[in-house]
């Protein structure tokens, strides 16, 4: 409770902050509406329609003041509302998390569990060796090499972009998720396209979020079989299934949670080098493009989301540790 | 056996699965960045991409053809004895995307709205003597078919035709403007995300951060584009670009970098076109910092730089080498290339300017390849003459606003013209009315604080000669005065590097950024 009561407090001064730092970045927010070549009386008069001759604390007020009403304010750089684009962005930042999250789970955890329970043998060196090569492994190299070994080498996946291109338009957007959407309009033809697109930069990423859980669910499981009450387990005549995983597991399912909360987490604030290389219009290449011309709405808009995010998220993985842990209720 | 039976079917679906579907025929796929993108209002638009799209999806009264005026939605037009007055009439077969016939009222509506918008488009036709507080009367309908454009004073006729041939001149359809238009926005809301024009394309789909579909426009006045449908794909990656254009999901790329352009260049599936642009790359001095204000510490810099070597080793002639302000296929431009790296000479110059034990200098240039290829080759010459030079890196945007502040030493820099007349450029580079830090006039000049009193009265006189003949005479003496004196190494000359499959033909470009054409493009069914 006392976290959900802090929570706009912890918003307003990541606001702050953000708005701050905009505000020291030596870039002219007015070159993205008049271009380089105005004159400096249009230059001028752009800055005034973005209220930029005000005061600092008078337009940081005047924002807050619209994002109370839900209004976040049109993005420079888009020309749309930015509540528009963020909600062509955020799900399919959404849609590649939770798949690229499924994948990092369901990969890296019987690999860490593994690991741990033979440890020193070879699925012990396989979970470090998945773990070393996921975080050492270029994100932007392995995309690279997935696309041109599964598309261009050998066909069988499709090539970057969230969908084939033509097909764009032809799903009524009612949710933002183009597999719900083209499911929903009754287009399996859209929906398995979309699907299959879906398949390598969710590996890519599901590779490098694998190597997080396999290393994460490796150390915890160490820990938890060496002590004295799965020693007892054993002692009372329990199968290694129950100790491992009703003992051992379980006793680590509270990190575990916080780490899948984290990682989720991590992923829905935009992997900026994966939407790159796939051409995935995500949160992060959205966010990095307002950085880049000092977009103040759209950064502002993105933070108060990318906040929301990582509030709730924490909010749940405290929810779940509780649960999980009586020891912490 | 069971394990070996099912991996040997598994790899034979594997392999039997089909090649996943290409584009169809009738669609041409594009793939390049968009991320400049911000609008598709031709009153607003400024940047590469979106100037591109708007000339495909509006008409205007004239296009340009080999520097000389070609009808467009005006199927004639006159010029009056004192050269101060146009009068055009429209042909009567053009209609807009809406069915609605284009009319004079249009034309003028179209040209009012760009002035009072005071945006990109309200930049470029002040240059014709228009205000918000005269447009209306300058730029008027009188009748259905016949618009007047009174000038004020006489404007150089080749001048007002480039000008009008750019995409700030777009014709919009007011009908339609005026059923969108917002709280007085002159319709700039709904122009952004959608098309009110006339051109051989309409809009069918905008995806920010995706890509656009456009789709021909059968009722066009000449004749509907034989390709259907056009998909403009935002594909940042340039290797990404050659994967798909390889598979055959693009048959455009437009970004590609030096190194994939030689990794498709065996193919004989793609042609690479290399068509000379407009746009200028070169180094930017600031004569507010005092040694750069002496001109044989500029000339001395012009004598480091290895031009052919960046331009054979580093751009891997993805651009020619150009040394004037004025890039070849202008009118009037000049071609010389004096200067050549000669390390002597410019260690000389230096030591006579009183820098002979060395100099310490900053160069601000944009984080991206290839200009910090180049300045790293630019500080890799500089320093042999015991120049030393910091790289100063930041993002383009950022760069701009330390430009447009004179708050640079050197900055490595890019131009590009809005209209394909000499007087666009020279006018950026050797124009500056007022060097003072409160100018309102803020050009590549003032920028680098090159006081010309002279050379401004000169390049002002060009902008309204008449004579061609004197006119060039002009604008080639401020390209002399550049080449000699100016705050510029200019060092290469912008190419539109296209790789093309060979099932596509009749693609149109010339110098201008807006002047790709997709109207008579053709695409045949896969070789």
């Amino acid at each position: 409770m006392r976290r959900v009561l802090t929570f706009p407090l912890t918003l307003l001064a990541l606001l702050g902050c953000t708005f701050l730092f905009m505000k020291i970045a030596p870039i002219d927010p007015t070159l993205a509406v008049t271009g380089e070549k105005a004159s400096e009386a249009a230059r001028l008069a752009a800055a005034q329609t973005l209220g930029l001759d005000q005061p600092w604390p008078v337009q940081f007020a005047r924002h807050l003041g619209r994002v109370m009403t839900g209004d976040l304010g049109v993005s420079t750089l888009s020309g749309q509302d930015v509540l528009s684009d963020l909600a062509l962005a955020f799900p399919a930042t959404i849609e590649l998390a939770l798949a690229a999250t499924l994948i990092g789970f369901g990969i890296g955890l019987p690999l860490g569990v593994a690991g741990a329970y033979w440890r020193g043998r070879w699925p012990d060196h396989l979970a470090r060796l998945v773990a070393l090569l996921g975080h050492s492994v270029p994100v932007f190299w392995l995309g690279l090499m997935a696309l041109y070994i599964f598309y261009a080498a050998l066909g069988w996946m499709p090539g970057p972009g969230r969908i084939s291109f033509y097909l764009e338009g032809l799903a009524p957007r009612i949710s933002g998720f183009i597999l719900l959407d083209s499911l929903l309009a009754g287009r399996l033809d859209i929906a398995s396209d979309a699907l299959a697109h879906l398949v390598l930069p969710a590996l890519t990423l599901g590779l490098f979020t694998s190597a997080l859980f396999a290393r994460t669910s490796r150390a915890l499981m160490l820990d938890a079989l060496g002590q004295d009450f799965i020693l007892t387990a054993r002692a009372k005549g329990l199968s290694e299934g129950r100790v491992v995983f009703g003992h051992a597991l379980r006793a680590s399912a509270a990190p575990l949670a916080t780490t899948l909360a984290l990682a989720l987490c991590s992923l829905l604030e935009g992997s900026v080098l994966t939407e790159t290389v796939f051409s995935w219009p995500g949160l992060g290449s959205y966010m990095t493009g307002a950085l880049m011309a000092a977009d103040m709405a759209a950064i502002l808009g993105g933070t108060i989301l990318i906040g929301l995010v990582v509030a709730g998220l924490n909010l749940l993985a405290d929810m779940m540790q509780r649960r999980l842990d009586p020891r912490t209720a | 056996m069971f394990h070996a039976r099912t991996l040997i079917c598994a790899l034979f679906l594997a392999f039997a699965l089909p090649a996943w579907a290409q584009a169809p025929a009738n669609v041409l796929m594009i793939g390049q960045r968009l991320d400049d993108l911000a609008t598709l209002d031709p009153a607003e638009v400024f940047e590469v991409s979106g100037g591109e799209i708007v000339a495909n999806l509006y008409d205007r009264l004239i296009d340009m053809g080999n520097g000389q005026p070609k009808p467009a939605l005006a199927e004639s037009w006159r010029l009056s004895a004192d050269g101060r007055q146009f009068v055009f009439t429209l042909r009567k077969n053009a209609k807009f995307h809406s069915g609605k016939t284009v009319s004079a009222e249009d034309v003028a509506w179209s040209f009012a709205r760009a002035v009072k918008l005071d945006r990109g488009g309200a930049q470029l036709l002040s240059q014709l003597g228009l205000t918000p507080q005269n447009v209306t009367l300058r730029a008027r309908a009188e009748g259905e078919q016949t618009f007047v454009l009174d000038l004020g004073d006489a404007l150089s006729p080749s001048l007002v035709f480039n000008i009008l041939s750019c995409y700030a001149a777009s014709v919009v359809d007011s009908r339609l403007g005026a059923s969108v238009e917002k709280n007085g926005d002159f319709a700039s809301t709904w122009l952004r995300m959608h098309d009110g024009g006339s051109g051989p394309f309409r809009l069918e789909l905008w995806r920010p951060g995706q890509g656009l579909i456009l789709s021909r426009f059968a009722g066009h006045y000449q004749g509907a584009p034989a390709i259907e449908r056009l998909a403009l794909r935002h594909v940042p990656e340039s290797s990404v670009q050659r994967l798909m254009l390889e598979k055959g999901d693009l048959d455009i790329a437009r970004n590609l970098s030096p190194d994939d352009l030689a990794k498709l260049a065996a193919s004989p599936e793609i042609v690479i076109n290399r068509i000379p642009q407009g746009g200028l790359v070169y180094l930017g001095m600031n004569m507010k910092v005092k040694a750069l204000a002496d001109p044989k510490v500029r000339r001395a810099l012009k004598l480091l730089i290895d031009y052919d070597g960046i331009a054979r080793n580093v751009l891997k002639d993805s651009k020619t080498v150009h040394q004037t302000i004025l890039a070849k296929g202008f009118h009037g431009a000049l071609s010389e290339t004096p200067y050549r790296q000669n390390i002597e000479e410019a260690k000389r110059l230096l030591a006579e300017a009183g820098y002979g034990k060395g100099l310490s200098l900053t160069l601000d240039v944009r984080a991206a390849s290839p200009s910090i290829d180049i300045a790293q080759a630019i500080a890799a010459d500089f320093a042999k003459a015991g120049i030393g030079l910091e790289l100063v890196q930041m993002d383009n945007k950022q760069l701009l606003t330390r430009y447009r502040a004179r708050a640079h030493m050197l900055t490595l820099a890019q131009w590009s013209p809005d209209y394909p007349d000499p007087h666009a450029t020279i006018q950026g580079f050797a124009w500056n009315p007022d060097n003072t830090d409160g100018s309102p006039f803020r050009l590549l000049a003032w920028r680098n604080g090159w006081n010309i009193p002279e050379l401004t009265g000169l390049v002002q006189g060009a902008k309204s000669e008449r004579d061609p003949k004197s006119r060039m005479a002009a604008y080639e003496k401020a390209q002399r005065e550049a080449l000699a004196n100016g705050p510029y190494a200019v060092m290469f000359q912008d190419m539109q590097i296209m790789a093309v499959r060979t099932t596509v033909s009749g693609l149109k470009a010339g110098l201008a950024f807006d002047s790709l054409r997709f109207a008579d493009v053709k695409k045949e069914a896969k070789k």
